[in-house]
């Protein structure tokens, strides 16, 4: 096989700036759950910026294994019609392990899933109006010990990785992009 | 009460911010492929960005099992027929200029990206976005919502057909104005790869004054931005054509279950 050309720098970001509301969330964009799973937890939560306010023009995406560890996801996140091009949503069965959520006028955010198989987090990825480039970070369920990231930070900055339990299978997880003089920061994160 | 920020403002903040890194790069800094997030003359970016370091996670901080090193999966039920063309989503046409815009996805190792989700969406031909809180006194077209997906090919190919988004009035400052611009939104194996971006046409003569852009401080990751006119991708008496390809960064997929 013949070396390739080296490829160009990567492509940069660019804020997903203020007018995403009609291309990318999709009806239901949060409920990886099957409607009416028992196992459905769900993971709720507030966007706010560095003053304290919340950011009613985020994108929250979501990506985590399936109940049974397997991390090879499945299509029809934003299964279609074929007649109408309407988004119908998954069909139930297949775990896509995918989800996409704005927030509300509020700066309030909900996903429906079932628990990661293998791991005590879910993936998150944060976008909104005047972030120029994406946020990575985790939301953790419960007891994470022995995991590689949490155990590396300091307990202040670990607490912002760690849902709050609200009982009812439900959990509160903020996002704050930054420092607003009272509440911590949330931990980001790099792969390189 | 502040005085309005001025295009002069700004642009002399972006002047400030491009002495900055070029200063970086001659005191030996690494170049910058993506904006800092901390970029004042886009003012939105103020009180948006996280002010601590981002945290080193997976392979490089030894955790090669990340989840973020596997990603989501789209297929033939995620999109239908139609919706690479935003020009035939309509009971008719929409008003503009008719442009095909394609390329190739690439990750950053140079190799294809292969049967993954495109997105975009833009504004009209006359800079106006189908969407209620875009309210400045330009014209909705009945026939364009402009929003459009597709899957990659074998060969990491993309294409659209469109139209040539109008330049976009914004209150960054007075009178700002966006270069026109498509926005695209990807995904390659690994969630680590995603990529909210925006690409912009050849020879706009806003992109001097736009903070957005001009946040990508670094001259050639700045023109990766710019698609390139192709006079090969015209088609006579239809339509013209652009080329970009797209370079997904971020470590690439080390997960791969038989049979992917």
């Amino acid at each position: 096989m013949s070396a390739e050309a080296p490829a160009p720098g990567p492509t940069p970001s660019q804020t997903v700036g203020p007018f995403f509301g009609y291309a990318l969330p999709f009806p239901k964009g949060g409920d990886l759950a099957p409607a009416g799973h028992p196992d459905t937890i769900t993971v709720h939560g507030w966007v706010y910026d560095g003053a304290g306010q919340p950011v009613p023009d985020a994108l929250i995406e979501v990506w985590q294994p399936a109940p049974d560890g397997s991390r090879h996801g499945a299509p029809g996140s934003l299964r279609r019609d074929p007649v109408t091009g309407a988004v119908l949503g998954r069909d139930g069965p297949a775990f896509t392990g995918f989800g996409r959520i704005a927030t509300d006028a509020d700066g309030h955010y909900a996903i429906r899933t079932l628990p990661p198989g293998g791991v005590p987090y879910l993936s998150l990825i944060v976008f909104a109006r005047g972030l120029l480039h994406h946020l990575h970070t985790r939301v953790y369920l419960g007891d994470a010990e022995g995991d590689p990231l949490l155990g590396s930070l300091a307990p202040e900055r670990r607490a912002t990785l760690v849902a709050t339990p609200e009982g009812g299978r439900v959990h509160r997880f903020d996002v704050r992009l930054q420092y607003d003089g009272v509440h911590e920061e949330t931990v980001f994160l790099a792969f390189d | 009460m502040s005085t309005p920020l001025t295009q002069g403002d700004v642009s002399a903040e972006i002047a400030d911010e491009r002495a900055a890194y070029a200063k970086r790069l001659a005191d030996g800094g690494a170049a910058r492929d993506h904006p800092d997030r901390a970029y004042a003359p886009y003012r939105s970016s103020v009180l948006r960005h996280p002010k601590r370091p981002l945290v080193a996670a997976g392979a490089a901080a030894g955790d090669p099992e990340a989840v973020e090193l596997s990603g989501p999966v789209f297929g033939v039920t995620d999109v239908t027929a139609l919706d690479h063309d935003l020009t035939r989503q309509h009971r008719a046409e929409p008003l503009g200029e008719r442009i095909k815009v394609t390329g190739r996805v690439l990750d950053r190792a140079g190799r294809p990206v292969r049967g993954q989700l495109v997105e975009i969406w833009q504004a009209n031909a006359s800079g106006r976005y189908a969407h209620q809180r875009d309210d400045h006194p330009a014209p909705l077209d009945p026939n364009f919502t402009g929003v459009g997906r597709t899957l990659t090919g074998e060969d990491g190919s993309y294409e659209f057909v469109t139209i040539k988004p109008g330049a976009y009035p914004w209150r960054n400052h007075v009178n700002a104005w966006r270069p026109a611009h498509i926005h695209f939104s990807l995904f390659g194996p690994a969630f680590t790869q995603r990529l909210v971006t925006q690409m912009y046409f050849p020879g706009d003569p806003l992109f001097a004054y736009d903070p957005i852009l001009q946040s990508v401080t670094d001259d050639s990751a700045r023109q990766r931005l710019i698609a390139a006119y192709d006079h090969d991708l015209s088609t006579p008496e239809w339509s013209l054509g652009y080329r970009w390809d797209i370079v997904l960064d971020g470590p690439a997929a080390t997960w791969i279950e038989e049979g992917r």
